[in-house]
């Protein structure tokens, strides 16, 4: 069967795979910057936590991905079989671009705005919602952008685990050495990433200040 | 507008025994034993080479540095004693590179301490206005453009609008006029000179070039390794017997072979 044919024979197959995969590419994406980025902005101010953090977190990037959901699965409440494994595997993986560019992000910005926001009498608070945060928005969106790219790669892995999405067509192609079933799941997975790359660029570009 | 009516001898400001070292380590004093009272109304500029700790001085004003010893005084009351955030408002501060937020619009920049200090918007609107011409920029022109859409020199004319927004009493400036090209400088030095004088303010001038220390200083405060070493005004100034003084004078001097 030509990867064509497959395609439109499961098409429909095909399209809750992708919807699944979304799913648990936009639930991860959701906890990681909500964990990320809050992150980001306390070590700014807390150096031993700042280390600490910024650790753990590349730490859990250098963990190949099959091994982490591996591990995952004997620890309780957030293991076992299924989705829930998945998504605290895509958050751990996601957290250190985004941590990593919230820091960046809100660390780079010319140390003379910063003087004269606090010599003008902004509270620190203040400096960090009207100057910091609004600087750094086009790096901490980057660093998002690169983390949904990667999540949407990795997310194809948890069907190993029975998470479901285009992953599942992967590994049965891989069982059934066909290529026409790899591409049915390894072709969308691409498209997914291109177009979040895309999007998510055209929205960093937008907001860009300087 | 009490302390308007005061008389010029009243201090704005005062520098009591002032000492500021880095971690505190006695060792490495940045400013050491600093006495001075700067009068209501009066410009005093901080002259000194690098590193001679006149940007320090000038942060002790606006407690963005403590001092390690002594006391910093505005209007009569030290600044540790008071709320960082009000006494900080009530002081303008101009840099170098003016430090404008580039995501701000001119006039978004301008109207920061009232907008702060949550003003009418149309008591800030009528207040920006007045400010950007003051400064000598249009404001149909200028209000909505960002910062990077100015020259330097009106980036810095921005800085000071934005410093007097409130109207503070005190104005904080270092080198304000430091960044630019020297043709612009003199412009944006002379406008400012009378624009000071009719401001009637108590003006804190960092820089470290002598002529600007003449055109702008009521008085002038010499520092050298963080110390005060020679304080008058600039008539006097310059027959003072220091050596630091004689260093200053002899950079005011006029190549030789250029004749005027």
């Amino acid at each position: 069967m030509t990867p064509w044919n497959f395609f439109l024979t499961h098409r429909s197959e095909i399209l809750s795979a992708t919807l699944d995969h979304l799913t648990l590419v936009l639930i991860a994406m959701a906890f990681a910057i909500t964990i990320a980025v809050p992150l980001g902005m306390l070590i700014v101010e807390h150096r031993h936590l700042r280390a600490f953090a910024l650790g753990i977190a590349s730490v859990f990037q250098t963990i190949p991905s099959l091994a982490l959901f591996g591990f995952l699965i004997p620890i309780p409440f957030v293991g076992g079989i299924g989705r829930r494994t998945a998504i605290v595997a895509l958050v751990l993986y996601a957290l250190l671009p985004i941590l990593r560019n919230t820091y960046v992000g809100l660390t780079s910005i010319d140390p003379a705005i910063l003087d004269a926001a606090k010599a003008m009498g902004m509270t620190a608070t203040q400096i960090l919602l009207r100057v910091r945060l609004p600087l750094a928005l086009s790096i901490i969106l980057a660093g998002i952008r690169t983390a949904t790219v990667i999540t949407i790669g990795v997310a194809t892995i948890a069907a190993a685990i029975g998470a479901g999405g285009l992953g599942t067509f992967i590994f049965r192609g891989v069982a059934m050495v066909s290529d026409a079933v790899i591409l049915a799941g390894a072709i969308p997975a691409a498209l997914l990433a291109l177009l979040a790359d895309l999007l998510l660029g055209l929205v960093e570009r937008r907001i860009k200040v300087i | 507008m009490n302390e308007r009516l005061a008389g010029p001898s009243d201090a704005a400001i005062e520098f009591r025994g002032v000492s500021y070292h880095i971690n505190d380590i006695p060792g490495r004093a940045i400013v050491s034993n600093v006495s001075l009272t700067i009068s209501r109304g009066e410009t005093l500029v901080l002259l000194g080479r690098s590193g001679s700790g006149k940007t320090t001085l000038l942060k002790l004003i606006n407690r963005m540095l403590v001092p390690s010893e002594g006391q910093v005084l505005v209007e009569g009351r030290s600044t540790t004693e008071v709320d960082p955030i009000r006494l900080r408002r009530g002081i303008g501060y101009v840099i170098q590179e003016a430090g404008l937020f580039p995501h701000f619009t001119i006039a978004e920049n301008v109207a920061l301490v009232p907008t702060l200090e949550k003003w009418p918007s149309a008591r800030i609107a009528s207040r920006v206005e007045e400010l950007l011409h003051l400064v000598g920029l249009e404001p149909a022109e200028f209000s909505s453009r960002r910062p990077r859409e100015l020259s330097g020199g009106q980036r810095q004319r921005v800085g000071v609008a934005r410093a007097l927004a409130a109207d503070p009493p005190i104005l904080l400036m270092d080198e304000p006029f430091g960044a630019l090209d020297p043709v612009t400088r003199a412009e944006l030095q002379r406008e400012f000179s009378a624009l000071a004088r009719r401001l009637n303010k108590t003006i804190v001038f960092v820089t470290h070039e002598i002529r600007e220390a003449l055109q702008f200083a009521s008085r002038i405060a010499l520092l050298h390794g963080g110390r005060l070493v020679a304080l008058a005004p600039p008539q006097d100034f310059l027959r003072l017997d220091h050596s630091e003084v004689h260093a200053f004078t002899a950079s005011l001097a006029i190549p030789s072979g250029v004749s005027e």
